[in-house]
């Protein structure tokens, strides 16, 4: 069991829990991941990034956005509440040394996994320009956290709610352009802006790491659940991974096995949109019990 | 099909016209077989539970009865453990029940599981004096099914005693994985007084018999059991700790401070065919499958989140017994027509032969000297290629090898592929502790006491003997036990 001490909602559908994981606060390194699970019995194992850590507290920092049935209940704990267990950190870390200029892309709650390698890139003496980027302003998250370690931040949103109007890939394209060019980008994001922003640095030449967020169940190499085509090979996500060179992952065949159970997820996000809603009217008193 | 009452009834008369009068061998080989009671498959194609039912009190004395105590007891020298067999099948027929689940505990610490899971007719039944006898080795005595019914009986009259522990040692040992090398090693250094913390990465113990082997071959609730008696002798079980991520092996050393670790993290990391379309949606690992089914309890679709892929047509890829339980597994969920796609034959199958039995008998295809090509489809699978094959000469396994008939391809239409192709070792301890020696198939290379190239770590199970069984691990467990209790030991 680990309790959550904190809970912030970021926008309508993103949230920060800060939830004390002692052993995995000291452990996790940037670029990893947990799995949590809400229950012990039931739920499901759903692997999350791992936003901030804060050691001395044991604490970890974890944002998501509510896209399924787990991520509405977790987003419906409050502060004490406890989920059953998280698991982790898992994968590999960050392959951090002095590369030099490093662009940094984050879209949508990508920003969250973003900010401790950015952290730890500027740490190791690079220079660190940051793309944040989302559909709208309501989605930007941890953009002052970013500005604050970053040389550079370039704010973009879909719909020119907030920020310069445009993709990340925009800005990233610019940046590849100029001379000198970047010596790495790396980009987390939903997997289709990771596709188009390694699309953008390729003919540049500029190396790009994405870091991939895909189906699992156990999150150490026991299901294979998670494999993606990489390079032509299989690679496992949770143990080779989660990082790797984004000019090389089939981002197509990976976008459809996400998609995998995505009719049981439906009727699941149904299913519990409607539970969530008992209890909201339970709680306002509007629902009474018969008896 | 007889039910279990009226195959009970039948013993009792054997018993009755018996009359305890002392028996020749040739009154043994004249007993009859003791069947083993099971659910109508039809019944049991579309439930959970346990198919096979154990025996009554009747059944097993008759079953017992047929041993004919040989002195020489080829049997025990089957059993990897070395069960004392005889003896604990003599108890039974004196109806002291317990005492031959104490017998039979004195070197297997989970003989309810043992009972159930081992591949009994290549081991402690193969040399069986009864079944030369009577030239079939469908006709051996009944071990398993006795050791079932022995361990069964003292679990369910409350008989099982918690072994007894040493006074405190002060020294502390860590178990990496739950699983049956992992018990058994926690339990005998236990025993010693040693402090002892067992880690597991899932949220649940008990490893391969409750993510991989389904309830209805072994009943989640015999798992729990051994894991609670651990617990009862004071081992402390630590979930949702993955050894070498969150805790490296050093630390383990270090900062929490134990004396000597073992290893038993099992191999866990699927092998797939190698085959074009293997990572088209609706192509799943045996180990994925299986664990959403069973960890997971996918299949109770009103409680479980985790959702499980509604299949029609299934290919499994794989003779062995992770083949069949994952065939077995998908018709329990729904599926409509299985397939056991296997390039040999049956008689080349590794699957213990009584899971293959249920398995036809539940109507799953078997589809041999078959071996699969390509997975065919366009994002999602809508079926498999297979070329036909034929038998040629044996291979490294002693097994005649397939040989494909070139233009002989077809496909199998269908909507979801398993692969149980078995395991490859998990690379993430070795990535974590760079020293730790492996083989060139990733395997922890150990000594003759199970100790690995690093001092007070030692390690047992499918992590070092690839995929293997239960009742194997559990005497590498023990061996790694007596090594660790030796050092802890010499160093106090």
């Amino acid at each position: 069991m680990n309790r959550i001490v904190s809970k912030y909602q970021l926008s309508d559908e993103v949230f920060r829990i800060e939830v004390e994981a002692p052993m995995i606060a000291k452990a996790r390194k940037p670029g990893q991941f947990v799995i949590v699970m809400l229950e012990e019995e039931f739920s499901e194992r759903i692997p999350l990034t791992i936003a901030d850590a804060d050691p001395d507290r044991g604490t970890i920092t974890l944002i998501f956005q509510t896209v399924g049935a787990s991520t509405h209940r977790l987003a419906a704990r409050k502060p004490g509440d406890s989920v059953g267990g998280i698991l982790g950190p898992l994968g590999n870390p960050t392959h951090i040394v002095n590369f030099g200029t490093v662009v940094c892309v984050g879209g949508g709650i990508g920003v969250a996994p973003l900010h401790p390698i950015a952290q730890a890139l500027k740490k190791a003496g690079n220079r660190v320009i940051a793309i944040v980027g989302a559909r709208t302003k309501e989605l930007i998250v941890m953009e002052a956290e970013i500005r604050a370690i970053a040389d550079e931040t370039i704010v973009v949103t879909d719909d020119g709610t907030y920020g310069r109007k445009a993709l990340v890939t925009e800005p990233l394209k610019e940046l590849c352009g100029a001379s000198p060019k970047p010596d790495l980008a790396v980009a987390i994001g939903p997997p289709i802006m990771m596709k188009f922003c390694a699309e953008a640095t390729r003919p540049f030449g500029v190396h790009t790491v994405v870091s991939l967020n895909t189906i699992m169940v156990d999150g150490t190499g026991m299901c294979g659940g998670c494999r993606v085509s990489v390079g032509g090979e299989t690679k496992f996500v949770c143990v080779d991974g989660p990082e790797f060179d984004g000019h090389l992952v089939d981002f197509d065949a990976m976008m459809f096995r996400l998609k995998s159970y995505k009719n049981q997820e439906d009727e699941a996000h149904h299913r519990c949109h409607l539970d969530l809603e008992i209890d909201k009217a339970k709680d306002t008193g509007r629902l009474q019990r018969a008896d | 099909m007889k039910t279990k009452e009226s195959l009970n009834s039948e013993a009792v008369e054997v018993l009755k016209n018996l009359d305890g009068k002392a028996l020749t061998p040739r009154d043994r080989l004249g007993l009859p077989c003791q069947e083993m009671p099971e659910q109508v498959p039809a019944d049991r194609a579309h439930n959970f539970s346990e198919v096979a039912l154990g025996y009554g009190e009747a059944q097993a004395r008759v079953e017992a009865l047929r041993c004919l105590q040989c002195k020489t007891a080829p049997c025990v020298s089957g059993c990897p453990v070395r069960v004392p067999i005889p003896e604990f099948i003599k108890l039974i027929v004196d109806g002291d029940y317990a005492a031959a689940a104490r017998s039979i505990k004195t070197v297997n610490m989970l003989p309810a599981i043992c009972g159930r899971v081992c591949p009994q007719e290549t081991q402690c039944q193969a040399p069986c004096t009864l079944g030369k006898s009577l030239h079939s080795i469908d006709k051996a005595v009944s071990i398993g099914r006795l050791e079932r019914f022995a361990a069964d009986f003292e679990r369910e009259n409350g008989l099982s005693t918690t072994p007894t522990v040493k006074p405190e040692t002060g020294k502390k040992v860590a178990i990496i994985g739950s699983g049956p090398a992992s018990i058994t090693c926690a339990a005998d250094v236990r025993r010693e007084g040693h402090e002892v913390t067992m880690f597991e990465a899932f949220h649940k113990p008990g490893g391969v018999m409750v993510y991989g082997i389904p309830e209805f071959r072994l009943p989640k609730a015999i798992v729990k059991r051994e894991i609670d008696a651990l617990a009862q002798m004071g081992v402390l079980i630590d979930t949702n700790v993955l050894v070498g991520r969150t805790v490296t092996l050093a630390g383990l050393f270090g900062e929490l401070g134990f004396n000597a670790a073992f290893i038993g993290s099992g191999a866990g990391l699927p092998k797939f065919a190698g085959i074009p379309g293997e990572n088209l949606v609706g192509v799943f690992s045996a180990n994925e499958y299986l664990t959403r089914a069973n960890l997971m309890k996918a299949w109770d679709h009103d409680h479980a989140e985790t959702p499980i892929y509604p299949s029609k047509i299934v290919m499994v890829i794989g003779g062995g017994n992770v083949a069949m339980d994952s065939a077995r597994m998908a018709l329990r969920l729904g599926a409509q027509e299985v397939h056991i796609v296997y390039r040999r034959t049956g008689a080349e199958m590794p699957a213990r032969a009584e899971e293959v039995e249920h398995a036809k008998a539940e109507g799953i295809i078997f589809d041999f000297l078959q071996a699969p090509t390509r997975v065919l489809g366009t994002g999602t699978v809508n079926g498999l290629e297979v070329q036909r094959c034929e038998l040629g000469e044996p291979d490294g396994s002693g097994r005649r090898s397939p040989v494909p008939v070139p233009g002989s391809e077809r496909p199998l239409p269908c909507d979801t592929v398993i692969v149980a192709l078995g395991n490859e070792s998990n690379p993430l301890l070795k990535q974590a502790t760079p020293e730790l020696a492996v083989d060139k198939r990733g395997r922890i290379i150990v000594d003759e006491n199970g100790m690995t190239s690093m001092p007070a770590v030692y390690a047992g199970g499918d992590i070092v003997l690839g995929s293997a069984t239960v009742i194997l691990a559990m005497g590498e467990g023990r061996r790694a036990a007596n090594a660790i209790n030796a050092l802890l030991a010499g160093a106090s």
